[in-house]
């Protein structure tokens, strides 16, 4: 045995064969992402990192620092009270509008899939609820700040349809902000969702619908006890996702509110904060945040992966 | 063992994501303040075409005048040919630019951000001061310039009153010295000082001059001050809003006859902060002054009462409704504001505007005040020093530029013989102001102009502090809240400042 093996690298390594010589084009293949990755991602994450211990600012046109202050940067944010407030006000937009979005998605995923219906102009109706999310989200949230303005259109309806008697100044309520930046975001990414939602549906074999069927399940049934476990693979990336992204959101509320997350900062996010930093240059401040939200979002998408995910782990395993 | 591996696939995988989104955060923040600012861009490209128009027939009728200039230009050409072939002059608005285009002998307009004069190409820079974009498009710019190429130096830039002590700081040293340009004292000696006061440095050298005096007055609709206060002479106006007392009496009356006093919860602002006791910023530590807070208390009474909005922001949609009669929600008594407000604020470009139709009248208001202005530098590094020296010559102290542009765009200028020419003589009557003169207010006013309580802080902590006030006036929370939000936006813009 072991003289056939060195029989063996002696020839690759006089005479390389067929697979060896053309192993070098994956690696070849690989280097355009490789590349890319190291120079857009890994340099930044790394440079992020290493930023966040240093003081570094601009005052005016004078620069301050880079004086290292080791975990400097990570005390002032988190002894100042700020970050939960913004964490709190991420959460709370993201869920307002995440919640509303998988309910709606499971529903039209469910219909789309559901071959018994038999709906017509599905392409049609597949393309419109994916729309929204082809409008750029600044330009979508310049056209909600104009159309809910005191002066605004919406306003004006509501006043002539007599629903209201004086104009109502959404932007000074924190409900009604929050409430629209959840519902831009819902209307943005419920089609992304569908889809996404409707390609793990037709990965289920349909013989197992069919025997529900011939059991006499009813549809309830057939959506809460097959549908939606064999779905929970999707489901978690869909959380995962939706949830990193949720913790990102950044143009909508941005610009809805001008930058200024007004009400008293009731609709400022992490990013948003981060943003504020960017006026003076502040790189340590900014660095530290960005490595805070890192952090939070391995933790998050951590618990989601293991509340969601832990019973199909344990299957598998098993 | 096979759970442990998915365990640190996952992990990886998330890993990676989160390194997507460390170098997005930021990515996103700029690529965003782009779009903004071409949106921007956009709306004043299209404004200006209408200014243009306008331009257009102005010029026709000054043709003559024109081909005097010529002459001029060539002179101007002659002193230019050893140095550079374009002309970078970076600012935020058109407004500059229509001063250059109609009133600057032998500028010849290309498009929309390119001109001509003699053989040096002129290329305007607009970034809107949104966001700080302007200041920060300077920032990146100017520190670098003098190694920058030949074609892409920035040779003039503008400031304002609330950041030009940044730009003019001798340390700094981005704004070159008027006297290494050649320009003398006796140059300026027509100048008001405030104007001078703003682009001096500690070494007392001046590195900057302005073609306006901002000083500011309470522009009131003529059509309410006949209805509410009986007369829309300037003086039986001026008596009823004498002081804040006064002022707050009439507001309290325009509300029961269904008018708003002013637009919106900030206009009263300049007028509080230009005449506060000391600087924002005292010893690296943001102070409130007495003044500031009177000014919260004062406008809180006013929004409470429907005196005034608190959700219309300054340039906001809401607050521009009162340029015209019968289309916001109240009509709109008085706007505080100088002179380049009537013709570059009030759209009376547009027929249907209260401007148009010569609906408003001015005076001083409760206390004077002044507001704005636009300075220009010569940027350190410029390659074009005679023809940058020949502009800032001509646009600030040229007494027959400086009238033209006072007659034509009603603008106020900085010259103590122009303006008491114009206060004595029908060419200072303004359309608008219902062929009010104005001059001899605002001359009196840009006297009294005082400069000392500038910091380099003030556009932030003005901004911040009216946008952190608006949340206690309308209701969203106390004003200690609003306070707590102002001295963290304060933090983030200025790590370098403490707050109580």
């Amino acid at each position: 045995m072991p003289n056939k093996d060195l029989n063996v690298e002696f020839t690759t390594r006089r005479k390389p064969n067929k697979i060896d010589r053309l192993n070098i084009w994956g690696y070849i293949f690989l280097l355009p992402f490789t590349i890319v990755f190291i120079v857009f991602q890994l340099i930044p994450l790394v440079n992020t990192i290493y930023n966040s211990f240093f003081e570094n600012y601009m005052a005016g046109l004078k620069q301050v620092g880079p004086n290292f202050v080791g975990l400097g940067n990570f005390k002032e944010l988190m002894t100042g009270g700020d970050l939960t407030k913004y964490f709190g006000n991420t959460m709370i937009m993201w869920i307002l509008g995440f919640i509303p979005q998988i309910v709606l998605s499971l529903l039209l995923s469910s219909w789309f899939t559901n071959p018994s219906l038999r709906l017509k102009f599905q392409r049609f109706f597949k393309t419109v609820i994916y729309l929204p999310n082809l409008i750029m989200a600044s330009a979508f949230a310049m056209l909600f700040f104009t159309m809910f303005d005191i002066t605004g259109p919406v306003n004006s309806l509501l006043v002539k349809m007599h629903l209201i008697d004086q104009p109502f100044s959404f932007f000074t309520s924190v409900g009604a902000t929050r409430g629209l930046v959840a519902f831009m975001n819902c209307l943005m990414w419920f089609g992304n969702t569908t889809i996404l939602l409707m390609a793990g549906m037709l990965g289920i074999p349909v013989d197992i619908f069919e025997a529900a069927d011939v059991d006499g399940a009813t549809p309830t049934q057939v959506f809460w006890k097959i549908t939606l476990p064999l779905l929970r693979p999707i489901l978690v990336y869909v959380m995962v996702t939706s949830l990193i992204g949720g913790l990102q959101m950044f143009d909508v509320p941005q610009i809805l509110t001008n930058g200024k997350g007004d009400p008293m900062r009731t609709s400022m996010t992490l990013i948003m904060y981060l943003n504020k930093h960017l006026y003076s240059k502040n790189y340590g401040l900014a660095g530290a945040l960005s490595v805070l939200l890192l952090i939070i979002t391995a933790i998050l998408s951590f618990v989601v992966f293991k509340i969601t995910g832990e019973e199909e782990l344990n299957r598998k395993t098993r | 063992m096979k759970s442990m591996k998915k365990t640190l696939a996952m992990v990886a995988a998330v890993a990676m994501a989160g390194s997507v989104f460390a170098a997005c955060g930021s990515n996103t923040g700029s690529s965003s303040i782009t779009t903004a600012a071409t949106t921007e861009a956009a709306a004043t490209e299209a404004a200006s075409t209408e200014a243009a128009a306008d331009t257009e027939a102005a010029a026709d009728t000054e043709a003559a005048a024109e081909t005097e200039a010529a002459a001029e230009t060539e002179a101007a050409a002659e002193t230019a040919s050893d140095e550079g072939k374009v002309l970078n002059i970076q600012v935020w608005n058109e407004e500059f630019k229509s001063r250059v285009t109609d009133h600057y002998p032998g500028y010849e307009e290309v498009d929309a951000t390119h001109g001509k004069i003699g053989d040096v190409d002129v290329v305007w820079t607009i970034t809107p001061s949104t966001d700080n974009a302007y200041q920060n498009n300077l920032d990146t710019l100017l520190p670098g310039n003098a190694d920058a190429a030949a074609d892409s130096k920035v040779d003039i830039f503008l400031v304002e009153a609330d950041y030009a002590l940044k730009y003019v700081d001798a340390d700094v040293n981005v704004a070159m010295k008027l006297s290494d340009l050649g320009i003398t004292d006796a140059d300026l000696s027509d100048q008001y000082q405030y104007t001078k006061d703003v682009v001096t440095d500690a070494n007392g050298d001046l590195r900057g001059a302005s073609w306006q005096a901002c000083s500011a007055g309470l522009i009131y609709n003529r059509e309410i001050a006949k209805a509410v206060i009986g007369s829309d002479d300037p003086a039986d106006v001026q008596a009823a809003v004498a002081d804040w007392d006064t002022y707050n009496e009439t507001a309290a009356k325009m509300a029961d006859a269904g008018y708003y006093m002013t637009a919106g919860y900030a206009d009263t602002y300049r007028v509080y902060s230009n005449n506060v006791s000391a600087p924002w910023v005292q010893d690296g530590k943001v102070v409130i002054d007495p003044n500031i807070k009177a000014w919260v208390d004062a406008t809180k009474v006013q929004v409470d009462a429907g005196q005034t909005s608190a959700s219309a922001d300054l340039w906001g949609d809401e607050w521009a409704k009162g340029f015209y009669s019968g289309q916001g929600t109240k009509d709109v008594f008085c706007y505080f504001g100088p002179a380049w407000f009537f013709n570059f604020c009030m759209h009376s470009d547009d027929d249907a505007s209260i401007a148009a139709n010569g609906g408003w009248g001015f005076t001083v208001g409760p206390q004077g005040h002044f507001w704005g202005g636009t300075w220009i530098c010569a940027a350190n590094g410029t390659d074009n020093p005679s023809l940058v020296k020949d502009i800032i010559l001509a646009m600030t102290t040229d007494k027959d530029v400086l009238k033209d542009i006072a007659t034509k765009d009603s603008d106020c200028v900085n010259s103590k013989s122009v303006l008491a020419d114009l206060a004595s003589s029908e060419d200072g009557n303004i359309a608008l102001l219902g062929g009010q003169n104005p001059y001899a207010v605002l001359a009196e006013g840009a006297e009294k102009v005082d400069m000392s309580k500038l910091s380099i802080y003030d556009q932030g902590c003005n901004e911040e502090f009216q946008a952190a006030m608006k949340n206690y006036f309308s209701g969203a929370g106390s004003y200690e809240d609003a306070l707590a939000q102002f001295n963290s936006a304060i933090v983030e813009k200025y790590p370098e400042l403490t707050t109580d």
